[in-house]
Order: structure tokens, then sequence, then C-alpha cells
């Protein structure tokens, strides 16, 4: 579903991201970790297309088209949802509202047809019903005034209502307590599916205890310098990011 | 400056039917001919340039007024059952006019009050003092044939809108018109007023529209203006306002439509308690240019100003924003809140803002602040990344940027009218 061949991107005149290779198939959930500055949030950004990250090399297929052709609008209409890591606050603009606009305008991009007030807020029900969220969340503006934690349940939210087929969650993990960790989990557990893929983008381990990956790779220094099952982040948890460099270095004498 | 426009304009004015009214009208063209227009040495005129208006040889009035045909849209989304004073280029209309038999409400043309009871417009020529030096006023005054005299009665409540239209229809040759409003409420009185600017079809006339209103204690004046002129038209408004002891004055603005806009409103606050709240929205593009100069004067003891207004300004279009309150010797415990915030859609438009303070009594809360930014590049991004595209994104922001501004309107469907003006396909913020 998503094939990442040897990206490198520069953002304000620094490289950031150094030759990085990820396949996701559908149906899998790929954890990278790695430690502050490794560019973990850059590859999120990128891949949902935030202006100001420059692609200097490589290439990003999508179902196998080029998704760094597309507009970060397109990029979602195809199928590709960021949870951010710091959702933005939109004064004047009732949620209700903002994700009616985008469920629609993707569905439109889409050439699907457009779904009227009723057909929309039952469906909102429907996703607010599993995830255990209040009416009250979709009375007000877009995440002003919400919580940390329910900042991130929006996001869940809107992810579980606009159904992508790639969903990237950005540190979705932080400044969350553990009970609106496990609604968080709850939320991206439920999606699973064949037809589904999630790239979970954490720095501590302590997500995956709920959200269990089929693949875990550490990013360092802009590239992938391992991967494998759940168990590597257990390791990564005992050993710290400092082992990894080790081995590192290790391997590559 | 030499002002072609005013030599047009000021030719053969017209009789007046009172020694006061031609008193008045003589001394206002002495000092016209004297000092002639401002230039943009002249502070109050430094960011809109009248050069170009001045060379335009406009005719004075439009002697088919009473009778040009006006198309059954430019009266749509207007109650049928309204009440209503309709004007086209600055002349009365009473077969389009709706007027109310109403105990203690009393509506008439100034046209009408000059020629049967001219001493009963004659509050309609008093200015405050400093607006009586300002061109626009002079040419007014000087020519002014029409308006109208509005009275509410002490004690009494109005309690549907009235709506004040003002007609721009395409005559033989674009025109210059000059009317003059009176607008007085008795102690305790209230009154809603829905100013509104449409244009008929495509015209270039320059309009030049004086109100004044005196709104005694304890009465409350709610005053909305939606200007939404022709596209090739000029709109020069002076709005002036006395407030009575525990008076309020609610103003509602949206400035939308004509190519030149200039609004001077001037608020004294001269009674214990009298409270000014003021919310307006620019929003500009083509080559626009809107000027709003408000000078609030608090003359007595705990008045309160509450003013919040918000400019957009696209392609090359320019917005300029003056806001000036006074605080007065001897206006203890007076509270003043003005905030001004801007945004630019376009690196070729302009906005240039201006708070002014000035505070001579004790005990006051003023505070005032004015930004011109950018649309949130974040929250673009964010609106982009679930799917909506980087045009609608835009406008979604800049709607929601300027709707905080009517948030609180009274009634709601005022507050609706105003808000469906700023969005949709057709709104004043659509690209």
């Amino acid at each position: 579903m998503l094939k990442i061949d040897n990206l490198h991107v520069r953002v304000a005149g620094k490289d950031i991201i150094k030759g990085l290779d990820l396949e996701i198939r559908a149906g899998e959930v790929h954890a990278i970790m790695g430690p502050n500055g490794a560019g973990k949030s850059t590859l999120g950004h990128v891949l949902a297309g935030r202006e100001g990250y420059e692609v200097t090399g490589g290439s990003v297929t999508f179902d196998g088209i080029d998704l760094l052709a597309l507009e970060p609008e397109a990029r979602a209409a195809a199928g590709v949802f960021l949870a951010f890591q710091y959702p933005v606050e939109i004064p004047g603009v009732n949620n209700t509202y903002f994700l009616r606009a985008a469920l629609n305008a993707q569905r439109k991009q889409r050439g699907e047809a457009e779904l009227d007030s009723m057909q929309f807020l039952k469906r909102v029900r429907e996703k607010l019903a599993v995830l255990h969220l209040k009416d009250e969340l979709l009375h007000r503006a877009v995440n002003e005034g919400f919580s940390g934690g329910e900042k991130k349940r929006n996001e869940i939210f809107q992810m579980a209502l606009l159904e992508p087929k790639l969903a990237i969650l950005d540190e979705t993990d932080s400044g969350l307590d553990i009970d609106a960790l496990k609604m968080v989990a709850h939320g991206v557990n439920a999606m699973r599916d064949p037809g589904r893929a999630f790239l979970l983008i954490t720095h501590y381990q302590r997500l995956l205890d709920y959200i269990v990956p089929d693949v875990v790779h550490v990013l360092a220094d802009g590239r992938i310098v391992e991967s494998g099952d759940k168990s590597l982040a257990l390791k990564l948890e005992e050993h710290g990011y400092a082992w990894v460099a080790e081995r590192k270095l290790a391997g590559a004498g | 400056m030499e002002a072609p426009l005013l030599d047009a304009l000021t030719a053969d004015p017209p009789a007046a039917a009172v020694p006061w009214l031609g008193e008045a009208r003589e001394a206002a063209l002495d000092a016209l001919r004297r000092d002639g227009l401002p230039d943009t040495r002249v502070e109050a005129w430094k960011y809109t340039s009248l050069r170009a208006l001045a060379q335009r040889r406009l005719l004075r009035d439009d002697a088919s007024a009473a009778s040009r045909p006006i198309g059954a849209h430019v009266l749509e989304g207007i109650d049928a059952q309204a009440l209503r004073m309709v004007f086209v280029n600055g002349r009365y209309r009473a077969d389009l006019s709706q007027l109310p038999d109403a105990e203690g409400l009393s509506l008439r043309s100034l046209a009408d009050t000059l020629a049967h009871d001219p001493d009963a417009a004659r509050g309609a020529f008093v200015q405050r003092d400093g607006g009586i030096a300002e061109a626009f006023a002079r040419l007014n005054t000087a020519t002014a044939v029409d308006g109208a005299i509005l009275r509410v009665a002490a004690g009494v409540q109005i309690p549907a809108p009235l709506e004040i239209v003002w007609i721009g229809a395409p005559a033989e040759a674009d025109l210059a018109w000059h009317a003059r409003v009176l607008i007085e409420l008795g102690a305790g009185a209230s009154l809603a007023v829905v100013e509104r600017h449409v244009a008929e079809a495509a015209h270039a006339h320059l309009g030049n529209l004086l109100v004044r209103c005196v709104v005694g204690a304890g009465a409350t004046l709610a005053w909305s203006t939606l200007q939404d002129a022709a596209p090739g038209s000029s709109l020069i408004r002076r709005s002036e306002a006395t407030l009575a002891e525990a008076a309020q004055l609610h103003l509602h603005t949206l400035e939308a439509g004509a190519q030149f806009v200039r609004h001077d409103l001037a608020v004294d606050l001269a009674g214990d308690r009298a409270r000014l709240v003021s919310r307006g929205v620019f929003a500009l593009r083509g080559r626009q240019h809107a000027d709003t100069h408000l000078d609030v004067r608090h003359l007595a003891r705990d008045t309160t100003c509450d003013l919040v207004w918000r400019g957009v300004a696209d392609e090359r279009s320019r917005g300029v924003f003056h806001g000036a309150i006074t605080i007065a010797p001897g206006a203890d415990g007076s509270d003043a809140q003005l905030s001004n915030k801007n945004l630019l859609l376009s690196p070729n438009a302009e906005i240039d803002t201006q708070p002014v303070l000035e505070i001579h009594a004790d005990e006051v809360k003023a505070a005032h602040g004015a930004t011109v930014g950018q649309l949130d590049e974040r929250a673009l991004f964010y609106l982009r990344s679930r799917g909506i595209p980087a045009e609608d994104a835009r406008m979604l922001l800049t709607q929601a940027f300027c709707a905080a501004v009517f948030a609180e309107v009274e009634p709601a469907p005022l507050r609706e009218r105003l808000l469906a003006r700023l969005g949709g396909p057709d709104g004043a913020l659509a690209s």
C-alpha cells in the first residue's frame, strides 16, 4: 500500500531524513520509534504534504500512485490520514461543520455522493458510540479550549469518521493519561481491518502494549536502522536508544 | 486641490424654504469654496486620496429618481411586512416604502418635511463641532434635499426593525446624491434600524449620506448597516450619535460592496452610564478601498464603549481603520475597549490601522489593540490534511475570522443575514 524508497527530506536547509526505506502492506500495523530529532514527525508531515518540507531524493508511492505529487487534500481523499501530534485550534469553525465539510470534500474528490446532514449525523453518532465520546465535542469550535487528551481523542474520532486506508498517528500517545491512552488504542484496534494500514510514530513503547504492531522500526538520524517484530520495542524500552546506536556501530565494524 | 467635482456639484445650489436653512447652506458653501477637498497631508485623509474622485464630473441628483423602475430583485430578502423607507439615488420613494401607522413613531422624508414643516427638520442640520468642518458634510449641508426624519416618542418600544434602503440605480450619467437622516429617540424609547445599501444594476455614482442620532435618556438604538452598494460606486458616510444618560447604541456594520468607501463614525457619550457597542467588518477585494474612522468621546461618568472591528483585504484592495477614543476630563469611571484585527490575503493588499487613545480622566479602564496578520498556515494545513481543498480552507478560516465579530448580534435573523453575506458562493469573502 505504501512504499517509501530512499527518501531524503530537507527542512529549513537541514537534512532530516537521509535515505529512508519503508514498505507497509494493507492490514499491517507498523510502529516507528526513535529518539527525539530522529525525523519521526518529519516523516508524518511529509507523507501528509505539509509545505516547507523539501523532498531532495527518493520516492513515495501509495496504492501505486506518486503520493508526493498530490496536494494535501488529494492525499486525504486518496485515503491518507495524519493524526497530529499538536492538533490545531481553529476558533470560529464549528467541529461538526468542519467534519462534514471534510468528509464531503473527500467524497466529492472521489466521485462519491455527498452525505446530507441526516446521513452525516447518523454516522457521527455511530462513531461517537464506538469511541465513548460525548456529543458536546461536536458543538465546540475545532479543538478550541480542548484539553490535551480531548484533542488527541478528537483526532481519533476524525480518523474513525473519515475511514482512511492509511492512518499515521504522530505521537498520539504523548501527554495522555492511561485511560485516554486505552481509549485511543481501543479506537485504533476497532478500526484494524485487512484493507487498512497504520503507521504509529511514538517515542515510548507504552502505546504498543495496547496496539500490538506487526513490525517495529527504529529510526535514527534520518534512517531506519533496525526493524523487527514487537519484541524489538521491548528491547528498546529495556536498553534505551543508545543500544541501537551501539549495535549499528558494531554491525558497521 | 483642483476639484471639478465640487465645481459641478455646488453650481446652482438648491433654494432654502426657511432662513436658518439658507444660512446653513450658504455658510457650508462658502467654507467649501474656500477650503475645497482635503488632500493626503490632512491627517484624517492620510491613507485615502480623493484625487481621482475630485476629478470626476458628476451630475447633482437624479431628476428621474422618483420614477425610475426598480426591479423586484433589489428588495428581495426584506420581509414583505417589514417597515421600510426606500430611497433611489438619494430620493425618497413612497411607492416602494411601507410606513406604519404606529403610535409614537413618526417617519417622514426630509423633502416632505422641508416642504411642509421645515422647522421639524432643523435637528437634521445640527452637527457635532468637528463634523461641521468636514468637506463632505459641508457638501451635504449645502446640497442635500432629501433623506428621513425619524422620531420615536418617549417610552415607546418599536418591536420590529425598520429598514432604510438606499438603492443606487443606473441613470443617464453617473451622479452624486446627498441625503441626511435624523433619528431621535425620546427617553426610554427603543428602535432597531437596518440600513442597507444595494444596487439596482451597475453604476459609478457617489453617495454622500449623513446620519445623526439623538438617543434620549435610557433609550436604546440598534443600528445595523449592510453596505452592499454597486461595485463601481463610491460612498461617503458620516454617522453621528449623541447618547444621553444610560442610553445605549448598538452598531453592527458590514462594509462589502462599493469601490470607494469612507465612513466617519462619531459618537458622544454625553450622559452618565451611556454605552456604545460597535461590531464591524470590512471585507475587500479587487481594487476596493474602505476607510473607517471611529471617533468616540467619553464626556460623562461611567460611560462605556466596546468596539470590535475586523478587516480582510484580498487582491489589490486597501483597508484603513482609525479608532480614536477620547476620555474627557471629568469622565471618571469610563471603560473603553477597542480591538481591531486584520487579515491580509494577498501580498498586494494593504491595511493600515491606528488605534488612538487619549485619557484626561481618573479611574478609567481602557484597552486597545490592533494587528495585521495572515492566515494561520498551520490551520490551513490542518484543514487541507482532512480533505478540504485549499481555496475552501482559506474561505472557511477567513469567514471564521470575521464571523466571531457578529456572533452575539441580536436578533438571530439579522445575525444570519450578516453571516450569510460574508460566506457562500456570492459572499463578500468568496474569491
